[in-house]
Formats: C-alpha cells, structure tokens, sequence
C-alpha cells in the first residue's frame, strides 16, 4: 500500500540528491521522507474520518444520550466509546465534567469518557498505524476503550461525589434529567464537509512540528543505537520497568506526537512493546496541566484517587501486554 | 443597537484564537458591538456549553467548540 512512497523517497533521495545508498545520511534521509509522508497521509485519513463521525455524534447528543437511556452498566463502555470519537482538548475538559454532571451523569461514567478522551485519539490513532501497523493500534484503540471502561466502573465504586468542589456539589445536587433538546445541526455532509476540513487542517498545523522532531529524533536513533540495547536492562524479566516507565510519563506532556517516533524505535532496539504502550498511555492520557484545571471542580484528593487508579490500570495493562503479546 | 458578544473560554489557544477573530470582524466592518472574554468556568457554565470555545452574541450561543472564520462571523453579526 506504501510501496510508492518508499519509491519516491529512493528517487528523491538516491537520484535527485545523488546520495548513494547504503550510506549513513542517505540511509536516515529516505527513512524521514518516507516516515513523514506516509505518517502526514494517515494522519489526513485518521483525523478527517474521526471529523465526520464527530460531526453527527457531538458532545451534548453525547450527553444527552447517556443520560437519557437506562443502560445496564453499559453506559460505562459507552461513555469510553464516546470518547474515542469526541476531539479532546484539556481546556475543554472542565465544561465537559460540569455538563456531564449536570445532566445526571455518574461520576463515575464522566470519568470513563474523560479517561478515554485524550487516551484514543484521532492523532495517536493516525500515528499508531504509521509506525506499529494495524494490528498493534487496534490493541491500542481496544485496550484504551477497556481501560476507560473498568476505571470509570472502578471510579463509580469508590462513591467520590463527596470530594468534589463546592459549588459542582451544588451543580450536582440540582442535576436533572433530560433538560434542554439539543437542536441538531441539520446540514447535508456536503455543508458540513468546509467545517471538518478545516478542523483537519488546525489539528495538523498543531501537530507537525511535534511529529517532524520526532521523527527525526527517531530517525537518529535508530542509526545510532545498536540493536537490543535496551534488551540489557528493559527486559520482560525486568518486574520495575513497567511501573517505572508509566509514572514516568504521567507528568509529561505532549500531544503523543512528538513521543509514538521516538517510542517505536526504541521497540524496534528491544524496549518490549507492553513497557512502550503503558509508558504511551501515560504520556496521553494523564498529564499534570489537566490536573491543574482538574482543581477547579474536584479536590486534591479527588484528582489524587483519579490518577493514581488510571495509573494502576495503565500498569496493569503494560504487564498484560508483555506477558500476551 | 450595539451588539454584546461575548467569547467564552477558560483561556486555552483556541479561545484566543477565537477573540482574534472576533476583534478582527468588528473592526475591519466597523460593528457597533461590545467584547468580553469570559474566563470564569461558573460564568461559562451558565450559558450551558460543554465545549470551548464558544461565541455568544446577544446572549445566544451563536458557535461551541470551534473556531469559526471571519466570513462566518460576519455573517452572524450582520
């Protein structure tokens, strides 16, 4: 399917730049272009299919879906689900809580959708089948909708109303069912087709500085680290590079572009692929700026419980992952 | 009449982006209208959007969740 690209970049690079193959500059040169351009197309297709469902599945159909329907403990799963295909922006993420919560939403399904958010997106997903296949990104896609799923129910357990802020305390006690009708937009796709596109092309202008440096980071590595380095210390065997490697990432924070590069080749020099995903799902889906406005409307101890069961969950995963995979 | 729009917004890219526009608009066209970003999460709660940013004009939320263009700004304010 790629065949094209891998000729274009051994044309451009082999004889229009008249480099000779084999060499070290050349070598790294045709792995970018071919990398970037292949990567660029994914991310077009990935963002702009994600544009279209969204288009017809927005935010407050979403939650007015979920709080309409009695769903038998379904709602958790498709709470994740929801999130898969909502754009996630960490400013966001406060308005969205407060109208989950004012529609009468569990607490604990809002978090399935707030894990799920950042954690599957259309971005890591576009990046995701440009540098592991399709295989591993469906593992990805479908271990982060589960993820979301059993921390939310997890969450739901723990009953946490009682930490929130004040005042979404308050927003809570006055919660109601089934408020205003949501007017949905009636526009043929045509019409809506200008919108998605240019959402496409503010997500990418966002992105590809991040996944330019990556990839040429990636693109150095890979020419300068020898084979199974990692192997040495970041072994299957090795009990602590898992929880090692997620906490972390918690605290990083980029858009998972910059990072998924860099990350696949150190699988590709030996790093186990179940340390690399929970190290992933860290880096995405848990970052301390959405802590920071997570204060507004939940307490210390509240975001503390949040973050330390996702980042239990994540861990668990990244051990299920070496040991299945 | 002078217009009252209002650009709802915790203060993330977009929403400034957003303002941009807006300020652009009203005075490339000479608008008789007022601005205000709203930063406050209560505040913005009260208007009932889940996704920022969000134009409201007149008291009614006119675009959530994107940023518009300057064509479809004028055309809301027309």
């Amino acid at each position: 399917m790629f065949d094209w690209i891998q000729n274009s970049a051994d044309w451009l690079v082999y004889e229009v730049l008249n480099l000779k193959e084999g060499q070290h500059l050349a070598e790294a040169l045709n792995f970018f272009i071919y990398d970037t351009t292949k990567i660029l197309i994914l991310l077009v297709i990935v963002i702009f299919l994600m544009g279209i469902v969204n288009s017809y599945f927005p935010i407050d159909k979403v939650k007015n879906y979920l709080s309409r329907n009695k769903l038998y403990g379904l709602e958790y799963l498709m709470a994740s689900l929801f999130g898969v295909v909502t754009p996630f922006c960490s400013c966001s993420s406060v308005p969205l809580f407060i109208g989950f919560v004012r529609g009468g939403i569990p607490l604990g399904v809002t978090f399935a959708f707030l894990i799920t958010s950042p954690l599957v997106n259309e971005v890591a997903i576009g990046l995701f089948i440009g540098l592991f296949g399709l295989k591993t990104t469906m593992i990805y896609v479908v271990s982060g909708i589960l993820l979301g799923t059993v921390s939310g129910i997890i969450l739901q357990k723990l009953t946490l109303e009682r930490f929130l802020t004040p005042w979404v305390k308050e927003v809570l006690a006055n919660a109601q069912k089934d408020q205003e009708v949501f007017t949905a937009e009636k526009q043929t796709l045509k019409q809506r087709l200008p919108v998605i596109w240019s959402e496409v092309r503010t997500i990418l202008k966002g992105v590809i500085p991040y996944v330019l440096v990556g990839i040429a980071i990636g693109g150095f590595m890979h020419g300068y680290i020898p084979e199974g380095f990692f192997e040495h210390y970041m072994n299957r065997d090795n009990l602590f590079a898992v929880p090692i490697a997620t906490i972390l990432a918690v605290p990083m924070y980029s858009n998972a572009s910059g990072i998924l590069p860099v990350v696949q080749v150190l699988v590709s020099k030996g790093i186990p692929l179940g340390t690399a995903i929970a190290f992933m799902m860290g880096v995405v889906g848990l970052s301390l700026p959405e802590a920071m406005l997570l204060k507004k409307v939940m307490t210390f101890k509240l975001i503390a419980i949040f973050f330390g069961v996702v980042t239990l969950c994540i861990i668990i995963s990244g051990y299920a992952f070496n040991v299945f995979l | 009449m002078t217009k009252v729009i209002k650009v709802l917004g915790t203060g993330c890219p977009k929403c400034q982006s957003m303002t941009g526009v807006v300020k652009e608009v009203v005075f490339e066209h000479q608008i008789d209208a007022t601005i205000e970003k709203v930063e406050d999460i209560a505040k913005i709660m009260e208007f009932n959007v889940m996704t920022t940013p969000a134009l409201v004009i007149d008291n009614v939320i006119a675009i959530k969740g994107r940023v518009p263009s300057k064509e479809e700004v004028l055309a809301l304010l027309k």
